[in-house]
Parts: structure tokens; sequence; C-alpha cells
């Protein structure tokens, strides 16, 4: 049988990066700075992480201004999502393995 | 700390995120409480004004022909709902604080939306049946789109205000077959069922 650690999404083992791919996968879409918030991070953790996850493909970015302020807003792709659910699976399917 | 106990606590983070970044979970029970309060005060006066010295619980019809009752009623049901907004408002914003959070944010932005669309309708639709003289269902339509928009916007805030709003639903389909008692009912609605809910909820959630 397969590893089931194999499954795990290596990106997504970053506790951060996780965080932002699930509330991108419950919300239509969200802006940096209400990221920032929700996750209680700083700005340069938060841009390195979104960095990785969007060179990965698992976001898109879309830059515009709000009253003449920048403003970043993120969505999750279906690779992303895709990612998000296996690496989920992957998750519950250890637990269960070791709860045996 | 094993590899398993991590796993979970992940699986843990995640479902709160997820939860915390669609729903609003700033809203306070006790202001509940009060539009209830505002609500029961308001429908008091328009009681004094419109059917004293008859009992609140006989059947009245035609009452409001005069346009100047219409006009009453209705500034006092504005000014219930301005009070009850400005009340929510403020005590949302002081629990956000407490819990660190920013009452303006994408989520409540999203809240408000959600209320809005059915809200503003009702209140065209209602105003359009005063215009027209179908003064019977106005407090029965009140109801029924509040009740709407709560199910509209339920899923931005906690479950429980599903139920509230089924009831409004349900509370506002009786009150336009018994047309004669629509101060009654509105009272019942925005005022009996606030009180309760938001006491429910400040039990819950507050505490």
């Amino acid at each position: 049988m397969k590893n089931p650690f194999d499954n795990l999404d290596k990106i997504l083992e970053h506790r951060l990066r996780l965080q932002i791919v699930s509330v991108l996968v419950a919300n239509e879409s969200y802006d940096f700075n209400a990221l920032k918030d929700l996750l209680d991070t700083t700005d340069g953790n938060l841009a390195t992480h979104l960095k990785a996850l969007e060179r990965e493909k698992y976001l898109s970015v879309n830059k515009s201004f709000v009253e003449r302020k920048p403003n970043t807003r993120y969505k999750i792709t279906e690779r992303g999502r895709t990612a998000f659910k296996k690496h989920l699976e992957a998750m519950e399917e250890l637990i269960r393995q070791q709860k045996k | 700390m094993s590899q398993n106990e991590s796993y979970q606590k992940d699986l843990e983070s995640i479902r709160n995120l997820m939860e915390r970044s669609v729903k609003f979970l700033s809203l306070s029970g006790l202001s509940g409480i009060l539009a209830g309060v505002y609500a029961l005060a308001g429908a008091t006066v328009a009681y004094f004004m419109v059917h004293y010295p008859l009992s609140p619980l006989n059947y009245r019809q035609e009452s409001m022909r005069d346009g100047d009752v219409v006009m009453k009623l209705l500034s006092i049901a504005i000014a219930v709902l301005a009070l009850s907004l400005i009340t929510g408002y403020l005590m949302a914003n002081r629990k956000a604080k407490k819990q660190g959070v920013q009452v303006w944010n994408s989520t409540s932005k999203r809240l408000v939306i959600n209320l809005a669309v059915p809200l503003i309708t009702g209140a065209l639709f209602i105003l359009i049946l005063l215009w027209n003289g179908h003064y019977g269902v106005a407090a029965p339509a009140c109801l029924v789109f509040y009740g709407l928009a709560l199910l509209n916007a339920s899923a931005n805030l906690f479950d429980e205000i599903r139920y509230l709003g089924y009831c409004e639903i349900g509370l506002g389909l009786i009150s336009a077959l018994l047309p004669g008692y629509g101060l009654l009912f509105w009272a019942a609605g925005f005022g009996v069922l606030h009180v309760l809910y938001g006491t429910l909820m400040y039990k819950k959630y507050d505490r």
C-alpha cells in the first residue's frame, strides 16, 4: 500500500499556508489586509507565503486601487482547491491509521 | 506532541478559521434585546395613537384610512429601525474590540449586502402597498421580508438566526390572514421574538 505521508501536500504542510488556503476555499475572495487581521500575522510573513502559494498557482492575485490605496485580492484556483482537498484527506487518513 | 495531535490541531484551526472568515460573530445578543424593547415601545405608542381606547385585542377595520395615521405609524417604524441599527452597530463595535477584530471587515460587509437586498426590496414593496391603499398587508409584509432577509444573511451569522427568520416568516403569514391585528403581530415579531432571541444569544455567546 502507498504510504499516506506521500499524499500530504509539501506546500501545505506549513501551517500558515494551510490557513491561507482554507480561508480562500471558504470565501469567494479575500484581500491582503483582511487576511492579515484574520491570521494575526505580519506583512512580511504573510507576503512570503502568499508568494509561495502564487508560485505554485494555488491562488490567483488581482491588484487594484481602492480610494488610491493599493488593494490586493486573492482567489483560490482549481489547482489550489484540489490540493487542499487532497491534503485534508491525507491528514484524515493519517489520523485514522494512527488510531488503529 | 505526537504527529497525530499536530494534524488534529491543524484540522481544528482550519475549521475555526473557515468559520470566522465567513461568519460575523461580533453581533451582540444584548442589542437584540434592546431592538425588541424599542419595537415594543414603538408599538405601545402606535397603539395609543391609533387604537386607543379600543382594546388591542379587538378586531379593527379600516382605521388607517386617513393619511395622517399612516405617516405617524411609518415614522414610528422608521424610528424603531434607526434606533435598533445604531444600537446594533455600537454594541457590535464594542464586542469586536473585545474580541480583537475589526467590526468593518470583509465578512460584515458581505453580511450588510446580504441583509440589505431583501430589506430594501421589502421597504420599497411596502411603500408601494401603502401608496395603493393596501394597509392591511403592510405589517405582515414587514415580518415576511425581514424573515427572508435574516434567512439570506444566516450564512454570515450565528446559525440560530435562521430559526428567528423562520419564525418571522411564519408570523407574517399568519398575520396576513388576520388583517385587523397587524399591530399586535408586528409587536410580537419585532418585539417579543427579538427579546427572546437576544436573551438566548446573550446567554449562549456573550457570557
